[in-house]
């Protein structure tokens, strides 16, 4: 329940700005930042040959759910 | 068709540490190698025609048709090497790997080693040392002569020496060699001794000459890298346990053959997938420069691609000194490593991560989606057949290798998706 | 002039930081124009703008980082690169420690694999994957990016709904939760007010004020500024709404929007008269009449929210921090030299607000973010008359940060309205809290004395500082800057817009 997670100490792990990360840690957040970079290098092919493979992961995966 | 990619690839790494390369002998390659033939030139890299070779595949090609008896004079061989006469393929097809230019013909003794769990066996050439050698395409006079002294006193001793040692199990002594120093691939100076303590009370125990048998010996001591062509056999072998898993994105090859790199993908049975071979950046011994580096080369990278060498630098940091790097850079190589492979090795632990298992099992979906590249430590050869070693340093394949695997994936398996 | 360039590749930044030193360093002497950033098809258009596309980066990809600079001789520009490059290491030293950082999400929950909540401020084409695989691990999730789809927020709220996590944004800037500003947020005391907003500077104008009056905030929650759209339905302000209902720190709830889709706001009174808390309502435009003949507390401006809020938080009576007799004052004896007002923002609901004030009384206000009333500015870089502008809208931010952490062109643009013989007042906020800039009042305050010595002219100027003691600016000093300067300083955006039409009504 999300009333449940109101009062517990934020974890954070940030992706993209990295002074947000910084903001956090100085106020003695605990936050990981990641280095986060494009999906292959921003290269589209890579993207939509990974997008099929993905697709397909997941039919599999329901159909093993099916089962 | 239903693959779960996860499973199959967890399938590909539970059967390379599975696997147990034991040195179980020496042969002579006609004789032990599946498919050699008289005038079959076996060669480090994916598939490659003469007129693609370059300068140190050449210079060796013209080593071993002399060393053979196949030609007289390095004009001659080149002739022949150019003619349907002689055939080529890659070593990788025969269940053996070669390093730098990695030729090997039907006379040349090879290591045989053999899987404890299933019999299957791989094999390599015998490290001829450095300075001027054919693998680096040297063919001079004094190269086929020390050619000639291993196929007729090194090999011989050495057959005769192992079933008198105790029985070698190489995972294991590469797993030592970790704890020493060495990432067996760019680094080959503790497991080179751990082989020759193994080894020297068996080969002073054979019936040859004491001065060969010192000779022998004293050949082994003054070549760090006389192990390399074990560990690359080893890993050879490890790495064939995960061929061709049906669906699996594991790295199953990562080589060169100084003209391009090639992989290739457990579910993609037999495909090669290769791109221009890159420069390596690194040190260079004094008196060179990047123009006198030839493209990268060998099948050492089987080391990579089996979670050492690059994969394992944090257990040798002294390779890092190669690029100028910290130890801190040594370990940082191995970490990114294990953002691109699917498992952690059981045997090879590296001290300095807390015995942390190092990273296997190379996910070609993982490099391609986060576009890291497998890092590679290795030896740079003169462009020029026959200089020899002008450096080591570091190099990654070319992206492409994995981008048309990641094609022909998505067509072998998922093209309506 | 000479072009230098240095590519890097396969090197990523992220796209602030690297706006950020690319400003800093062009202001360095001799230098003329810097482009520091990743191959992405707008810098490749603005390097070709600006007349320094060079052939060698034909080919360079996204994860490219190009910097290019154009300066008076090769020395200047090659120091220039050379110190981009000073820079972007400090960055990299500075959160590249010993350990190697992850470089996925994945990896990074491996890390901390307690972590609940996920700050997204990624390029919006993969900001909903990502905020895809932290809803699915059970992660609450805060989105900074924009150009996400509608499409892909409605799914992600319905992840988010079904799984009871926050999905705040896309688009969200500010959120303050469990105690901790996350963002662009104010250091604010704890309390029992919660609120949730579908704007980012509406949420910290309100809850800065809330502050500076005494009481505190519970939460402050961020939605996105369409999730009160008929597409989106109020998924996420009814989940926030319900769980401050049910939370025992919070006595109070703030709502705070633009007016909701009718078809929305059924479902959402439906909702909150469910509530036996206090709620304030502020939907931003709308008649407070429609919400008290709902039955609840209507605010009519930010200002008057925080008042509301901290009205019922306390059973005390608040008053505003400047009154009426003050303001007046402060402008009793404000000359304005040019007949126009001029508003330079960057707060986009203050500029909003702004506008709605002053539109029933001024005859006619351009804006670049016209509200109802209003009209469009025919060229924005250019004032005419009236103008009120959000310098953090689309067409100023394109490829360059945000004016709340980039003073640069809003200082550029100061200069220029302060030497408009047409301009007699000039209004901006200064936003204070985690997030913006360090020391906005000496940058504004800059670019003023650079204006008033190169046109010699000094034209009112007024400021409103959004932000509380506690902020790491250092409000007292940020405010002493601006007076010293010359600057009427005001608490909250209300009292300088009622500073303001104290004074165009007096020099009529």
């Amino acid at each position: 329940m999300l009333k449940d997670f109101f009062g517990k100490k934020i974890k954070v792990i940030n992706l993209g700005i990295s002074s947000f990360a910084d903001d956090l840690i100085k106020q003695g957040v605990e936050t990981i930042h990641t280095e986060w970079r494009p999906p292959a290098g921003g290269n589209k092919k890579i993207q939509a040959l990974l997008t099929k493979v993905s697709n397909w992961q997941s039919k599999v995966t329901s159909a093993k759910g099916a089962r | 068709m239903l693959i779960d990619i996860q499973q199959a690839n967890a399938s590909a790494v539970a059967a390379i540490q599975a696997t147990q390369p034991i040195l179980k002998g020496i042969g002579t390659a006609i004789d032990v190698v599946p498919g050699m033939k008289k005038n079959l030139v076996l060669h480090a890299g994916p598939p490659i025609k003469w007129g693609a070779m370059s300068g140190p595949l050449r210079g060796a090609v013209i080593g071993a048709l002399i060393y053979e008896g196949l030609a007289k004079t390095p004009e001659e061989a080149e002739k022949l090497a150019a003619s349907d006469k002689v055939e080529y393929a890659p070593w990788h097809e025969h269940d053996g790997v070669g390093p730098m230019a990695g030729v090997g013909t039907a006379s040349m003794p090879v290591w045989i080693l053999e899987n404890k769990t299933n019999g299957s066996k791989t094999f390599c050439t015998l490290n001829e040392g450095l300075g001027k050698v054919l693998r680096y395409g040297a063919y001079s006079e004094e190269v086929i002569v020390r050619l000639k002294w291993i196929e007729t006193v090194l090999a011989p001793i050495l057959k005769a020496a192992i079933p008198l040692a105790p029985e070698i199990n190489l995972k294991n002594m590469i797993a030592q060699a970790l704890q020493m120093g060495d990432e067996v691939h760019n680094r080959n100076k503790a497991a080179t001794s751990l082989l020759i303590r193994e080894l020297a009370p068996a080969v002073v125990k054979t019936d040859f000459p004491t001065a060969d048998k010192a000779k022998v010996l004293e050949f082994m001591h003054s070549n760090d890298h006389f192990f390399l062509n074990l560990s690359m056999p080893a890993c050879k072998m490890m790495l064939q346990a995960a061929e061709w898993i049906e669906g699996s994105t594991i790295v199953t090859t990562m080589c060169r053959n100084g003209t391009e790199f090639g992989i290739r993908v457990a579910g993609l049975k037999d495909r090669w997938f290769t791109g221009p071979a890159l420069i390596v950046k690194g040190l260079l011994f004094p008196g060179f420069s990047e123009e006198d580096c030839n493209p990268d080369i060998g099948d050492s990278a089987i080391t990579e691609t089996c979670g050492l060498g690059g994969f394992s630098m944090a257990a040798a940091p002294a390779i890092v000194k190669f690029v100028g790097g910290t130890v801190n850079d040594a370990m940082n190589f191995t970490r990114k490593m294990y953002e691109i492979t699917d498992g952690e090795s059981q045997a090879f632990q590296i001290p300095t991560m807390e015995f942390r298992g190092s990273p296997l099992g190379i996910n070609l979906l993982k490099v391609c989606e986060k576009n890291i590249l497998p890092q590679i430590n290795t030896g740079i050869a003169h462009k020029k057949a026959g200089v020899g070693q002008v450096g080591a340093g570091l190099v990654n394949p070319p992206m492409k290798c994995f981008e048309d695997a990641l094609e022909a994936y998505v067509e072998k398996y998922c093209k309506d998706e | 002039m000479v072009i230098s360039h240095l590519i890097k590749k396969q090197t990523y930044f992220d796209s602030v930081t690297l706006m950020l030193i690319g400003s800093q360093v062009k202001k360095l002497p001799g230098i003329d124009s810097t482009v520091v950033g990743m191959c992405t098809d707008y810098n490749i258009d603005s390097l070709k703008r600006l007349d320094m596309y060079q052939s060698v980066f034909d080919g360079l990809t996204p994860n490219d980082l190009i910097i290019c600079i154009r300066a008076a001789d090769q020395k200047t520009a090659d120091a220039g690169i050379a110190e981009v490059e000073k820079r972007l290491s400090t960055r990299q030293k500075q959160s590249g420690s010993v350990e190697l950082p992850p470089s996925t999400q994945e990896g990074a929950a491996a890390r901390l694999p307690d972590a609940n909540m996920v700050l997204i401020s990624v390029p919006g084409e993969y900001a909903a994957r990502e905020a895809e695989l932290a809803l699915n691990n059970g992660r609450h999730v805060m989105l900074f990016s924009d150009n996400v789809s509608i499409e892909e927020e409605l799914r992600l709220k319905t992840i988010g709904v079904s799984k009871e996590l926050l999905v705040m944004g896309p688009d969200c800037g500010t959120a303050i939760i469990n105690g901790t500003p996350l963002a662009f947020a104010n250091a604010v005391r704890s309390g029992n007010i919660g609120l949730v907003a579908a704007s980012g500077t509406g949420l910290q104008e309100v809850t800065s004020t809330i502050h500076r009056l005494g009481s505190g905030i519970s939460q402050a929650i961020g939605v996105g500024g369409r999730d009160l759209s008929e597409k989106i339905g109020g998924k996420m302000t009814l989940l926030a709404t319900r769980a401050l209902a049910e939370d025992p720190a919070t006595k109070v709830i703030v709502l705070l929007s633009k007016p909701p889709a009718e078809s929305v706001l059924k479902s959402l009174y439906a909702e909150l008269k469910g509530i036996s808390k206090k709620i304030v309502i502020y939907f931003i435009g709308a008649d407070p009449k429609t919400i008290e003949e709902q039955g609840f507390v209507a605010a009519k401006n930010l200002e008057d929210a925080a008042i509301k809020a901290c009205d019922l938080s306390s059973g005390k009576q608040h008053k505003p921090e400047f009154s009426d007799a003050q303001i007046t004052a402060m402008a009793a004896d404000g000359k304005m030299s040019g007949k126009y007002l001029r508003g330079l923002y960057s707060g986009g609901t203050l500029c909003d607000e702004a506008q709605r004030i002053l539109q029933p009384i001024v005859v006619e206000i351009s804006s670049n973010t016209p509200v109802k009333g209003c009209k469009e500015m025919a060229d924005v870089y250019t004032s005419t008359g009236h103008c009120i502008i959000d310098l953090g809208d689309d067409n100023f931010t394109r490829g360059k940060a945000h004016p709340m952490i980039d003073p640069a062109y809003r200082s550029e643009r100061l200069e220029k309205e302060i030497a408009d013989p047409e301009a007699g007042l000039i209004l901006f906020d200064v936003v204070l809290g985690y997030g913006s800039h360090l020391d906005m009042a000496s940058e504004m305050v800059a670019a003023i004395q650079l204006g008033r010595k190169k046109s010699g002219r000094q034209p009112l100027l007024a400021a409103c500082i959004c932000g509380t003691h506690e902020d790491p600016q250092n409000y007292e000093r940020q405010k002493a800057i601006l007076e010293e300067a010359g600057v009427k300083v005001f608490p909250t955006n209300v009292a300088m817009v009622r500073f303001g039409q104290l004074c165009l009504e007096g020099n009529k």
